[in-house]
């Protein structure tokens, strides 16, 4: 179909509208706001449901009621307001119920502030609710993937039968770039599993608990020989340059778009520097990281955190080269130069 | 009639295996428990109605969390207090269905008064049941938030204080207060005529439900022998002095008769009707233009000026002008501290390759509409750049003689020649079409207009606009 200039926030909307999402729930907080405004204009002209949720609480269980009967449904919000649907989220891992989760994140801890940040790799890749569960999850850096990664959520989520996140900075949402949308989904799996409310379904059951400590051990094993399919399946990262690199840069969202240039203004000084780009956070491509530190490849991670996703390309490279950490935090984003000059500090060390 | 009570309703299983365990066929509760009579009088009403098919039935975390051992219909075990918002969620995703939420007090008036406040004043089209037992049976008797004054809980060992821990919360009394739910009853669960009451109130609940009128609440108040540790023999009468004068029965409200019927929407749309629904142009799509011969090459464009003087709309409208002219482009609004003090400005890339960094700190170009932009960004523009700026509203010279600049009145000729103030953003794109070199050209502007100005009157104004800037930039060049 013909582009679109169209905010990352809107590409979302549009693109989980295409993917036949049929249920809208949230609760309004900045920057994801423009996430509900979209979603309460398009979703009940083309057929499914919005409602604005007395909470992100009350959202994520909404989301939890439709996904038990079967439709595809999504919730979007920010690090605050994730905070608060992790008990959900939980829950919707442990009855293995599909459903996508927008999670704009801002500044933390606490209120913080609504400037980009990524401070809730942690709590998304890592767990945030109790229990031995995983998300998969999706970071886009670009509008049109703002709108592919919410249409491949609705497909992994059901396909997997898991909670999918979308996480993306305030800075991806807002910025408008031109986004070419698919046409759209008209075949959907069936589920069979779903409590439905109807003759076909109504012998089943939407559940996570499981009192007995051998059906939780049993039910938490299958869980994981899940995980370990998706481990195997759906990794997906972006190389820039990273071939004959020395040094290769690792960062996702806003801030792996800020490095492309950087890189590029490196390249045209010839320094050899590149980068990769993980999509999928979880799973994360660790034998891609693994197998560049073999080619005595170095690397440098750049986030808006502190440093929480260099644990995961530390672990992945088993600590056999040097891996740099740089992040800016409390809503800064790196400059062009900044990060230029992060480059060469960290080539130097090569 | 006290034959139907005792029967085991064809809307339980034959078996609880779900349950399992030595005596699969009895119920998880203690003897003299209320969960198991209004279970009953639930799944009586479901045969009665012919139900259970389509019933969905939302379990909550409690004594009862297990109800899905008994009822033969779909079943969802929802977290604590939140069974309303999981009912909401299931009932519009089928509305077809019948929506039973069913909850303790711990869940519904504690830990989830705000989901049950929200789904009733929203009118979902459920039926709640409550069972109010005055105590947290399943945790081993603690206090509840309709534990009486005066009673002994384990988290209340000196029994319930006003001073410490309030008053009881009196639900139905709440509910009834609020515009849409339609039924609102207190029944006990004591004797077989207070059983009778209660199984019509169940009914009634479920047909307001089946005749689309919105939302139902049935309180019970119901034995729960081990949290009180009173004999089971004994606990009827307990509910009777204790709790009743508490908590009164009867009917708070009831609006079946009058309250007309929801119809759901139902809307399908095909895919090329849901594409359209969508406001997603079809076909394929050429750059309708040719690119400009400039002498900008993948110039960073920063608009700067007041919000509301069309600062955005204007790097929007470059952008979308770009896009149509085939190349790659980026619109970033500014963001978080720079908004701040009422000034906006935006970032604006235009590129003939892929684009990194959307974020434009040094900048080829600076569209300036007022002091305080000029003060801020003439600086940040690169050697050999431009700045456009309002010459109406900017006073003093710009102290850079390695870029070109232009003050052109935007605000001015806005104002006298066009007699609209807000259309000074695109004059200042006529000047920028002209002092750029034709990165953009003249048609392709003018062809996104109708994209960018949602009011259709206002498009002609902008296209003389557009003229007018071109026309004082060939001025300011020289060249008019
Ligand atoms: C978030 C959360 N907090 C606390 C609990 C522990 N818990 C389980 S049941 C319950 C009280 C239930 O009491 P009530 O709703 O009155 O139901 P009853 O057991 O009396 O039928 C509590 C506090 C929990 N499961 N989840
Ligand atoms: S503890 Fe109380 S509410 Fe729970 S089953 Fe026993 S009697 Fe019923």
């Amino acid at each position: 179909m013909a582009k679109v200039f169209i905010k990352g926030n809107e590409a979302v909307v549009k693109g989980a509208l295409l993917a036949g999402c049929k249920a809208y729930y949230g609760y309004p907080i900045t920057p994801a706001s423009e996430i509900a405004e979209g979603a309460a204009l398009y979703f009940q002209p083309a057929g499914s449901t919005f409602l604005q949720a007395e909470s992100e609480i009350g959202a994520i269980n909404m989301v939890y009621g439709a996904a038990s009967v079967g439709i595809r449904v999504m919730t979007a919000s920010s690090s605050p307001g994730i905070s608060l649907k992790m008990e959900g989220i939980s829950y919707a891992a442990g009855s293995e119920l599909p459903c996508v989760i927008v999670d704009i994140s801002r500044g933390g801890p606490g209120l913080g502030n609504i400037a980009p940040e990524q401070g809730d790799y942690n709590q998304i890749v890592k767990g945030g609710g109790h229990g031995n569960y995983q998300l998969i999850v999706l970071a886009p850096n670009c509008a049109q993937e703002m709108c592919d990664l919410t249409m491949l959520a609705f497909e992994l989520a059901d396909k997997y039968r898991n909670p999918v996140v979308v996480l993306a900075d305030g800075f991806i949402g807002q910025m408008m770039e031109p986004v070419e949308f698919p046409e759209p989904v008209t075949e959907f799996p069936a589920k069979p599993w779903a409590a439905g409310g109807t003759p076909e379904t109504y012998k089943n059951l939407i559940t996570s608990i499981d009192l007995d400590p051998d059906d939780l051990e049993r039910h938490i094993n299958h869980l994981y020989a899940k995980y370990a399919e998706v481990e195997a399946n759906e990794i997906r990262y972006e190389e820039y340059h990273s071939e004959d690199a020395d040094l290769v840069c690792v960062a996702f969202g806003v801030v792996s778009r800020i490095l492309q240039s950087a890189i590029d203004m490196a390249r045209a000084e010839g320094k050899k520097v590149g980068m990769l780009r993980p999509i999928t956070l979880w799973p994360f491509p660790e034998k891609k990281l693994s197998e560049l530190a073999a080619q005595g490849k170095q690397f440098l991670v750049v986030e808006l955190n502190k440093g929480q996703m260099v644990h995961d390309v530390r672990l992945a490279v088993k600590h056999s080269v040097p891996v740099g950490s740089y992040g800016r935090v409390g809503g800064n984003v790196p400059t062009l130069k900044e990060l230029y000059e992060q480059i060469l500090v960290h080539l130097e060390g090569v | 009639m006290k034959e139907t009570i005792f029967r085991k309703p064809a809307s339980f299983y034959d078996t609880y295996e779900r349950k399992g365990g030595a005596n699969p066929d009895v119920t998880h509760y203690c003897p003299g428990c209320g969960h198991g009579i209004l279970h009953k009088l639930i799944a009586e009403a479901m045969d009665d109605f012919d139900i259970n098919k389509k019933t969905i039935l939302i379990s909550p975390v409690g004594c009862s969390v297990f109800a899905y051992y008994y009822f033969d219909c779909s079943n969802i075990q929802a977290a604590h207090g939140r069974a309303p918002a999981v009912a909401t969620g299931a009932k519009r995703a089928n509305p077809n269905s019948v929506l039973i939420s069913y909850q303790g007090d711990g869940d519904l008036a504690g830990i989830g008064g705000n989901e049950i406040l929200q789904a009733a004043n929203r009118g979902e089209n459920i039926s709640v049941f409550f069972v109010n037992n005055a105590i947290y049976g399943m945790t081993g008797g603690q206090m509840a938030p309709t534990t009486l004054v005066g009673q002994r809980t384990t988290t209340c060992p000196r029994g319930r204080s006003p001073e410490n821990e309030g008053f009881p919360l009196k639900m139905c009394e709440l509910i009834s207060t609020l515009g849409a739910p339609v039924y609102v009853e207190r029944v006990a669960l004591t004797d077989a005529k207070h059983i009778m009451k209660a199984r019509k109130a169940v009914r009634k609940a479920l047909q307001a439900q089946l005749d689309g009128k919105g939302f139902a609440f049935v309180e019970a108040l119901s034995a729960c022998p081990t949290g009180w540790k009173v004999p089971a023999d004994q606990a009827n009468r307990w509910i009777e002095e204790m709790m009743e004068p508490v908590f009164p029965l009867g009917v708070y409200k009831d609006e079946t008769a009058e309250r007309a019927e929801r119809q759901p929407v139902h809307v399908e749309l095909s895919a090329e009707e849901l594409v359209k629904a969508l406001a997603i142009p079809t076909g394929e799509e050429k750059p309708s233009f040719e690119r400009g011969k400039s002498w900008l090459r993948n110039p960073e464009i920063k608009v700067a000026g007041f919000g509301g003087q069309g600062v955005l709309l204007l790097g929007v409208s470059l952008a979308q002008a770009a896009m149509k002219a085939g190349y790659h482009t980026t619109w970033l609004p500014s963001y978080g501290p720079e908004m701040r003090g009422g000034t906006a400005n935006c970032h604006v890339r235009i590129s003939e390759e892929r684009i990194g960094s959307p974020v434009v700190q040094e900048s080829d170009v600076l569209i300036a509409f007022n002091g305080p932009s000029i003060e801020k960004f003439a600086h940040l523009v690169k050697p050999g750049g431009l700045i456009l700026y309002d010459s109406s509203l900017v006073d003093g010279a710009i102290e850079r003689s390695d870029v070109t600049v232009y003050g052109i009145p935007f605000t001015k000729t806005a104002e006298e020649t066009l007699g609209n103030v807000r259309t000074a953003n695109f004059i200042a794109m006529g000047a920028f079409i002209v002092t750029s070199g034709g990165l953009l050209d003249e048609a392709v502007v003018k062809s996104i207009l109708p994209l960018v100005i949602k009011r259709k009157n206002m498009i002609e104004i902008n296209e003389r606009a557009i003229g007018e800037g071109m026309r004082l930039a060939r001025e300011a060049m020289g060249t008019g």
